[in-house]
């Protein structure tokens, strides 16, 4: 019984309520971070895509500097570093910030690689039938990748909800750190914790990841 | 850019740099090890592993590896450098096990009847004539995860592991110059897993026109 005393004390509702708290900025901030990132992903890999020249050598130099680093130096940089160049962000938008740069250098090549598995005959037909290049990656080769696309990008929006958990080094009140709050109290407290805050992360990724799947099944 | 930060604590960052990559060694061995055994345990003609490889390797891979890091650090009575690298081998054992999983499915299923039809027990069967095969398109996403565990392996420094990442944060709070010290901590990190892109690049490519 002493075993299960500590789980007894720490599943409380308040605690259920703090923790639900912090997984709703966790929810959040990872929401946000996927819609940004998906917006300068997809121009990043569009504008890869279609190799204009210097631009797209210096957008690989980017990414693969960024995709190369650990997110944790980034989220440190963008909190500590920034401020002494003079730019100043509060903790939710250093981290919102910090996860976008990161995400979008991964969406970037999601993106790419979803673009390039289209036939580039498509492009040659599109321009032979009278649309411009523009309108060729709009109407014919957008509509196509995005349908390929939607898999890895749930399986990203996945990993980024776990990384959000990296933001709780500057701070950021989500459902680790509230966890942490919450087994600061008492030695005893940890494993109980641990287990809930392990299950709720694992819920939720795992209902996605199980869309994932489905969405990949239906395509092949 | 203020040189002096690099040079006057080469010690602190190059201590830093052997132990990101001795953890990262240390769990890529754990991991790959770990991650072997869930995939045959997966894969195997027994229904009780089958489910506890799986049920292992669906609940590491959708919870975040800080989480586990911090786990080891606070129910086990570890050092920050071991219980960083346990952490980072528990996680990505359930990454490299998908690979491995992968590569042992690619192998033809009569490769499997036959060696066991000579006679081979199925662990020989597995050990000496699947394994061997699937381990060539395994070696790829075995890259990938290697880059990863670099990268992840960062997480050190948040249980005072010594790592490159804690290396950076102590020099920052010594000398208040933390917008250099993270961009030489990047440079380092840098040397590491650039070259190890481009390796894993230059296999990919190779395994893709061999098929």
């Amino acid at each position: 019984m002493d075993f299960l005393a500590p789980f007894i004390e720490v599943y409380t509702p308040e605690h259920f309520k703090f923790l639900l708290e912090g997984f709703g900025v966790t929810l959040k901030v990872a929401a946000i971070s996927i819609v940004l990132s998906f917006i300068i992903g997809g121009l990043i890999g569009t504008l890869r895509y279609a190799r204009i020249p210097v631009v797209s050598q210096l957008l690989v130099l980017i990414v693969e500097t960024i995709r190369n680093l650990p997110l944790l130096l980034i989220i440190f940089f963008t909190y500590f570093a920034l401020p002494e160049i003079g730019i100043e962000m509060e903790i939710t938008t250093a981290a919102i910030a910090a996860l976008t740069v990161f995400e979008s250098a991964m969406l970037s090549e999601i993106i790419r690689s979803g673009l390039n598995s289209i036939e580039k005959g498509q492009i040659e037909a599109g321009r032979a039938s009278g649309l411009n290049y523009i309108q060729t990656l709009r109407y014919i080769i957008m509509p196509q990748a995005l349908r390929r696309m939607v898999p890895p990008i749930v399986s990203q929006f996945i990993s980024l909800l776990k990384d959000t958990s990296l933001a709780v080094v500057i701070a950021l009140p989500d459902l680790l750190h509230n966890g942490q709050i919450i087994y600061a109290q008492k030695g005893s407290y940890v494993i109980p914790v641990f287990v809930i805050v392990a299950l709720m992360y694992f819920i939720v990724n795992y209902a996605l990841s199980l869309v994932a799947r489905r969405l990949e099944l239906k395509q092949s | 850019m203020d040189f002096s930060i690099l040079t006057t604590n080469m010690d602190s960052f190059l201590e830093g740099l052997k132990i990101t990559i001795i953890a990262s060694l240390i769990a890529l061995l754990g991991s790959f090890i770990l991650g072997t055994l869930l995939a045959v345990m997966r894969i195997a003609p027994f229904k009780p592993l089958n489910w506890l490889g799986t049920a292992y390797v669906e609940f590491i891979r959708n919870i975040p590896v800080l989480v586990i890091v911090f786990f080891a650090y606070l129910a086990g009575n570890f050092g920050g450098m071991t219980a960083g690298t346990i952490g980072l081998t528990i996680y990505t054992a359930a990454f490299i096990a998908e690979a491995i999983r992968a590569g042992i499915m690619s192998v033809p299923r009569g490769q499997m009847e036959a060696a066991r039809s000579t006679g081979l027990t199925y662990g020989q069967a597995m050990r000496m004539v699947i394994l061997p095969q699937a381990i060539k398109i395994v070696i790829p996403p075995l890259g990938n995860q290697f880059i990863n565990l670099v990268k992840n392996s960062s997480l050190l420094a948040v249980v005072a592991g010594g790592d490159l990442m804690y290396q950076g944060d102590l020099i920052s709070a010594k000398t208040y110059v933390t917008f250099d010290t993270y961009v030489f901590v990047a440079l380092f990190y840098l040397i590491l897993t650039i070259p190890l892109s481009l390796g894993v690049g230059y296999l990919e490519k190779r395994l893709a026109r061999s098929h």
